[in-house]
């Protein structure tokens, strides 16, 4: 579907068809999480580190 | 009927309890604005923006951006889920223990304390081993289990130094020995609908720490302790963290306000996001107040 490339290992990251916006995938080559944030163009970024209050 | 109802989602990122939560809401004809927690902002003396909402569910993984949503968005008069006096709660390990022990809820010894010096007399007093917790944290994260003295004069030492105030607030809990789990249980509004065990070597049980889970039958003791503890600290859509003491039985460790269930919908069966969602919508239409 996509044609994009990790930022950090630029490996060819697939989007699925059901992809959201800022949900998290990963690069299949390095495995650095990173966030979607668009889909039309596709882009991604490398997600946000966790932070101290994160949690449920 | 729910055409009518619109709705916001808060959320950090989109986890896949987002998408069941996403696709509840789409099942049940309602449409809902995505609102995430890096671009919203609030302007006090105008809420209108915000009032096209028949309520908001908050879902931000950060607690206090979470909480300060809610907050602002309960004094504007919109209802969500949950409320910011919940998750207030329910974000403090601490606000939770207190708010356990004045409804008589069966939780582990608590201690707390402010100092260096009076945590580790708070600390003597309890006996090794004792677990301390940071009052704000989530995922097992700092989470320490103490097995003597000089452990509890190196770790306190350390705390100290973390430049958060909150980390100088000392939660000490009685370390209780489990039979290699705990019991997550999640309640929505009056009910437990599911629960599971989680399971692990580790003296650790959260899942997100690498225990298992495994369906866990949920019997009337169970859901009595775990009702009364969510009314403890204001009902809502809440996961109770449940150990089950050797000698003493059933006893609340910990609640969650904007709760995990990735590892607990497929293992139990039970539609987590549906009944969430649900009550979610019942709060919309004002059939449950909750502000």
């Amino acid at each position: 579907m996509s044609n994009i490339y990790c930022p950090e290992c630029e490996a060819e990251i697939d989007l699925a068809a059901d992809t959201f916006v800022n949900e998290i995938v990963v690069c299949p080559d390095c495995g650095i999480d990173l966030e979607v944030l668009s889909l039309d163009p596709p882009e991604v970024a490398p997600a946000p580190m966790e932070a101290e209050d994160w949690g449920e | 009927m729910n055409r009518a109802l619109h709705v916001g989602v808060i959320y950090s990122r989109v986890r896949v309890e987002e998408k069941w939560i996403f696709n509840a809401l789409e099942q049940r004809g309602v449409t809902y604005d995505l609102l995430d927690d890096r671009t919203i902002y609030f302007d006090l003396q105008n809420p209108a923006p915000w009032k096209k909402y028949a309520a908001v569910l908050e879902r931000s993984i950060s607690f206090g951006r979470g909480l300060y949503a809610v907050k602002v968005l309960n004094a504007m008069g919109i209802p969500t889920v949950n409320t910011a006096a919940v998750a207030e709660t329910c974000g403090d390990k601490l606000a939770t223990s207190a708010a356990l022990a004045k409804a008589g809820i069966p939780q582990p010894r608590i201690l707390a304390a402010f100092s260096t010096e009076s945590a580790l007399q708070a600390i003597e007093e309890l006996g090794y081993p004792v677990v301390l917790k940071p009052v704000v944290g989530s995922w097992g994260r700092m989470v320490s289990k103490v097995n003597d003295r000089d452990a509890a004069e190196a770790l306190l030492e350390h705390k100290e130094t973390l430049g958060s105030y909150q980390h100088t607030i000392y939660y000490i809990q009685e370390y209780v020995e489990k039979p290699g789990r705990d019991i997550r249980v999640f309640v929505v509004g009056d009910e437990a609908i599911a629960a599971i065990y989680r399971k692990s070597e580790h003296w650790i049980t959260n899942t997100a720490r690498g225990a298992s889970g495994e369906n866990c039958p949920i019997t009337p003791e169970l859901s009595d302790i775990c009702l009364k503890a969510a009314q403890a600290v204001g009902g809502g859509v809440l996961a109770i963290d449940v150990f089950e003491h050797p000698e003493r039985g059933l006893e609340v460790n910990e609640i969650n306000h904007t709760m995990e269930f990735h590892t607990s919908y497929p293992i139990t069966g039970v539609d987590i996001p549906g009944k969430l969602v649900d009550y979610f919508l019942k709060v919309a239409q004002g059939e449950i107040k909750v502000i």
